[in-house]
Order: structure tokens, then C-alpha cells, then sequence
């Protein structure tokens, strides 16, 4: 509560949320393989990225800064997974996303579906920075960036934001 | 421990990052001049090489500030030993290669062999791995249906990946658009080959043709077979774009044949087979058909059969043969029905031989028999129900 200084959130956006279990684990096991399955007849859906908004979400609610480290790791990791990239490419990128959207929420209104789509926005870009950075810098391959694709792209996953966030509202238990 | 509960989240976060990039770090190789190298290994070694050669440079500096001024004597000569030996190497280097050209040359002839497509095993495509950065595809056949891995799919349209890794069920494709693929091509009409790799924005690449080479756009594009993976003659796709690149080479941007952004069936690959190049028409060629092919011919209309003589052979056609594919060669069953050409008059003519054949079916012959008087009473029972073969079909010519 020491954060409430300096937040420009009123008393009810500071709120502190948890979910249950069968939330907290079954709603990234579903949306990582709706990301991972549905496009495969569904190709539009290719380009949202459901496992960074899931994080965003979670983080932002919880507002807990471990648990949103704990989350983005879980979840990146899962993603990794799926890939044929070593693990750890998502998982650091989303853990570094996950502590980032949990400080931030403890500071602004996240609830607004403005600051939400900025939010997404925001940390869309970071997440890809730092993946872009992982690529080359660690595994030493050589990544191109079409900053028009990408920016499209995150326009796209911060809408999706914007509805999924108050479709993922109702699961929310007060603290 | 006021310390850790006042940095409980920086501490928590630096732990999680570390634990994960030091996983990422055992998983990574990176690729160095003498191959593939742990990324931890890396690390380390870069860590502690700094330190290590500030140790020997300093003692090599103290070392070698009184060596070298020895072995200054000795430069001259040695600069005149090394020179004359950098030529005879030279000499041998030029031998050497032309050595390996012509070993180049001998394996082709000798190794050559042709990869044909023996099973498949259609699949449906289940999944992707929901990453625009990681272009894998996941079938609904595993180990069980006998995938495996570096197995390469298709579908009729073309190429589209090699299975990666092999579950129970389930497969895991790398398309070629991703940029850890690679497979061998060869340009249809200019047979230039290269290397075709996918680009981080999926788009297909054929690297490593030279800029100076003539590619057009359009010009199709196949498997070369090199990488051992994908057989020959397969469809990739086509060239779309040809512009100059970096370091000498051509930027050429290709369309895949197989669309691979949907796809929902493919074929895998299970069992290729190598087969010999089919050399059929050209077995042994006897010097006596060169021979016969470069004389006068006899006129086929003037066949007469007298008693105590043998027949006159009908003529090959100009231009060929009658080699192995006609020594009763299973491939070609007119071998083994001899065809004569009836003569004008349209009387067959009932060839006459010297011996009866032990074995109508078996028309091999290695040596000729020798040419004896033939009675009209000496000729070949019809067994089998198959004409009688006549001499010049079992590459015998007793003329």
C-alpha cells in the first residue's frame, strides 16, 4: 500500500484480485492452445498472441509483482513448449513482461479500456523487444523486424485486450 | 534478511530470469568456425578467457622480448626455406585438386543413384505452435503410424517441411519457410543450386547463387536431393524476385508451391528408395552390331531360304542395337518373342537355327555358337508355345 502515494488510481483501482485454481491454471492451458490449434482453420487468429494478454491480465489484477514473474515464466514457458525454439525465449521475455505489467498496475487505472489498450500496446512492443534481443544476442540468429507488420500486429492484440480483459472480468474474486 | 523481505521482488524476478537463462544457455549451440558450441560453455569460456590471456601475455611479453631477438638470426634463412616450400606446395595444391575433380567426376559416375518415393503416409495437419516466429506444424501421426524423424513432407502441390520431432500420436513439422531450414534446390531451366531458407517474416529465400548468374523470374524450382533428406525433383516453387545482395550473391524471393499458411493434409514421406539409374538399351554392345551398323545392309526383301543354308537376319533398325534389352531381358518381353519381318509376299519366314534352344524362355546367350551346316530337318520345336528364336535374336550372327 506504500504504492498508493503515488498511484493515480482511486481506492477502488487499487483493489487487489486473486482467481481460483481451476482459473489460474485451466485459462492458460485453454488460451495457449486456442493460440496454437485454432489457427490452423481460423488463420487470422495467428497473430494474436494470447499468452502475453493472458500475463497482462493477471498481472495487472493480482497486482502482485512475484506473481506476476511466477505467471509470465509459467506462461512463456508453456509457449516454449510448443515451439521447436529452446526453452526460455518466451518465459524470460514474458517473465520481464509480467513484473513490469504487475508494477505498473499497482500505479494506474487499469480497468479503463483505454489505459488498457495502451497497456497491451506498451508491453506488446516490450515483449518483442526483448524476444528480438534473446534471437540474436543469445541464439545468435538474425531476426527481421517489419515494424509496420509489428505495429499492426500489436494494434490488433491491444483491441483483443480491450474485450478479452472485460470477458476475463467476471472471474475475478476480491481480496 | 531485511535485506532479501526489502528486495523480495527484484530478488525474486533476478532468480526466475537467471534460472531461465541459464536453462536457455545449456540448450543453445552456437555456431563457431570449428562447429556447434554450448551458449553456457560460451559464457564461460568468455567469462575466464580474459583473465587467462592477461596471464600468459604477460609472461609470453617477458619471454619473448629475449627469443625473439634470437630467433632474428635465423629469419633470412628461414624467410628462403619457407618460400621454396610455399611453392612446392603450390605445385602440389594445383595437383591435388585436379586429383579431386577427377575423383569428383568418378563418383558421380559410380555412386549415382536416384532416390524415388516408395511409401507415404497421409496426415492432417492438428496444430501450429501459435508463434509467428517458430514455423512448426503438428500432424496427427506419430511414432505408432512409423514417422519419423527428418522425414520429409509434402503434398501434391510441393515441398512443405521435415519432421522435427516424433511423439506417440502427434509429429512436429518445421516448414520451410522457417529460418532453422534449409534444403537443398536446383533451378529447373539454368540447374544452378543453392540453398533455400525461410526468413523470420515466413517468406521463402534461395541463397547462395552467384550474382553474376542469369536468373529469371518465374524459372520453377525443385529438390535437389543434396541435403539427403528431400528426394530429387520435387517442387519448392518458383522465383518471384531477383535483386543483388550482400557479399557477391543474389537476394532471389521465392513462392512456395505448397500453400503453406493453409494446410490441412500432407504426406509424409516414410520409406525412399535408391535405385540404380535405369540403363536399359544400354548394355553390352558386341563389336559385330557396331560392326553391322556401320556396313552396307542386305536387302530385307530378298530372303531366301535354301536348304543347308541359315536364313538372312532381319536388319536392326538403323541406329540400334540389339544389346542386352533384346537378350531376353524380363523388361522387355518382345525379347523374348522374337519378332521377323515378313517378306514381301507376305510369307513368314520360318526361321531356321542351329541348335535347338535348352531353354526358350532363358535367351542369353555369352558365347555364339559355332556356325554349322543347318538341315531343314534340325529346326527349333515350338515350346512354350513361343516362335522359334532365330540366331540373330540371341545376338548370334553366324554370318
Amino acid at each position: 500500500m506504500r504504492a498508493l502515494d503515488l498511484s493515480y488510481t482511486s481506492r477502488e483501482q487499487v483493489e487487489v484480485y486473486r482467481f481460483s485454481w481451476p482459473v489460474s491454471l485451466g485459462l492458460p492451458l485453454l488460451m495457449v492452445g486456442v493460440q496454437a490449434f485454432v489457427p490452423v482453420r481460423v488463420h487470422f487468429l495467428g497473430i494474436f498472441d494470447f499468452g502475453l494478454l493472458l500475463t497482462i491480465f493477471f498481472a495487472v489484477s493480482r497486482r502482485s509483482q512475484i506473481s506476476g514473474i511466477l505467471t509470465g515464466a509459467a506462461i512463456g514457458m508453456l509457449q516454449d513448449g510448443l515451439t521447436h525454439t529452446p526453452f526460455g525465449v518466451f518465459g524470460i521475455a514474458k517473465t520481464l513482461v509480467g513484473y513490469g505489467a504487475s508494477s505498473i498496475g499497482i500505479r494506474i487505472d487499469v480497468e479503463n479500456p483505454g489505459s488498457r489498450f495502451l497497456l497491451t500496446f506498451f508491453f506488446y512492443a516490450v515483449h518483442k523487444a526483448v524476444f528480438v534481443a534473446i534471437e540474436r544476442e543469445l541464439m545468435g540468429q538474425s531476426v527481421h523486424i517489419n515494424l509496420g507488420h509489428e505495429a499492426g500486429v500489436a494494434v490488433a492484440n491491444s483491441l483483443m485486450a480491450v474485450f478479452l480483459f472485460a470477458a476475463l472480468n467476471r472471474f475475478k474474486i476480491k481480496d | 534478511m531485511n535485506l532479501f523481505s526489502r528486495h523480495k521482488n527484484t530478488v525474486v524476478l533476478a532468480t526466475v530470469l537467471l534460472a531461465q537463462f541459464l536453462a536457455l544457455a545449456v540448450q543453445v549451440k552456437r555456431q563457431t568456425a570449428d562447429g556447434p558450441v554450448r551458449l553456457i560453455r560460451m559464457i564461460a569460456v568468455n567469462t575466464l578467457a580474459p583473465f587467462e590471456r592477461l596471464f600468459i601475455y604477460s609472461g609470453e611479453s617477458i619471454r619473448g622480448v629475449w627469443a625473439n631477438y634470437i630467433d632474428l638470426r635465423h629469419v633470412r634463412s628461414e624467410n628462403l626455406r619457407m618460400k621454396a616450400e610455399s611453392e612446392r606446395m603450390l605445385l602440389d595444391r594445383a595437383r591435388e585438386q585436379e586429383d579431386a575433380r577427377q575423383a569428383r567426376r568418378i563418383q558421380a559416375l559410380l555412386g549415382f543413384k536416384e532416390q524415388w518415393i516408395d511409401t507415404t503416409v497421409a496426415a492432417q495437419v492438428i496444430g501450429t505452435s501459435g508463434s509467428e516466429t517458430s514455423r512448426v506444424l503438428y500432424l496427427d501421426k506419430g511414432t505408432k503410424d512409423g514417422i519419423r524423424a527428418d522425414m520429409p513432407v509434402i503434398t501434391p502441390d510441393g515441398v512443405v517441411g521435415k519432421v522435427l520431432t516424433v511423439y506417440g500420436e502427434t509429429s512436429q513439422v518445421l516448414l520451410i519457410n522457417d529460418p532453422t531450414s534449409g534444403l537443398g534446390a536446383t533451378l529447373v531451366n539454368s540447374r544452378l543450386q543453392g540453398i533455400v531458407k525461410g526468413t523470420a517474416t515466413g517468406e521463402l529465400q534461395l541463397n547462395y547463387i552467384m550474382g553474376d548468374e542469369p536468373v529469371q523470374p518465374g524459372e520453377a524450382l525443385v529438390t535437389s536431393g543434396g541435403d539427403r533428406i528431400f528426394p530429387k525433383g520435387l517442387p519448392i516453387g518458383k522465383v518471384i524476385t531477383v535483386s543483388m545482395g550482400r557479399n557477391l550473391f543474389l537476394n532471389i524471393g521465392l513462392k512456395p508451391a505448397a500453400d503453406l499458411n493453409r494446410l490441412e493434409e500432407v504426406l509424409v514421406i516414410t520409406q525412399q528408395k535408391q535405385r540404380a539409374p535405369d540403363v536399359t538399351g544400354l548394355g553390352p554392345i558386341r563389336a559385330a552390331d557396331i560392326l553391322a551398323q556401320h556396313l552396307p545392309g542386305v536387302p530385307q526383301t530378298a530372303v531366301q531360304t535354301t536348304p543347308g543354308s541359315v536364313p538372312q537376319q532381319p536388319s536392326a533398325p538403323s541406329g540400334q542395337s540389339l544389346p542386352a534389352s533384346v537378350q531376353g531381358s524380363p523388361q522387355n518381353p518382345s525379347a523374348t518373342k522374337p519378332h521377323v519381318t515378313a517378306p514381301a509376299g507376305g510369307n513368314e519366314v520360318k526361321p531356321q537355327t542351329a541348335k535347338p534352344a535348352a531353354n526358350p524362355g532363358t535367351t542369353t546367350v555369352q558365347k555364339p555358337p559355332a556356325p554349322k551346316p543347318v538341315s531343314p530337318k534340325q529346326t527349333a520345336p515350338n515350346a512354350g508355345g513361343t516362335k522359334p528364336k532365330p540366331a540373330a535374336a540371341n545376338g548370334t550372327n553366324p554370318q
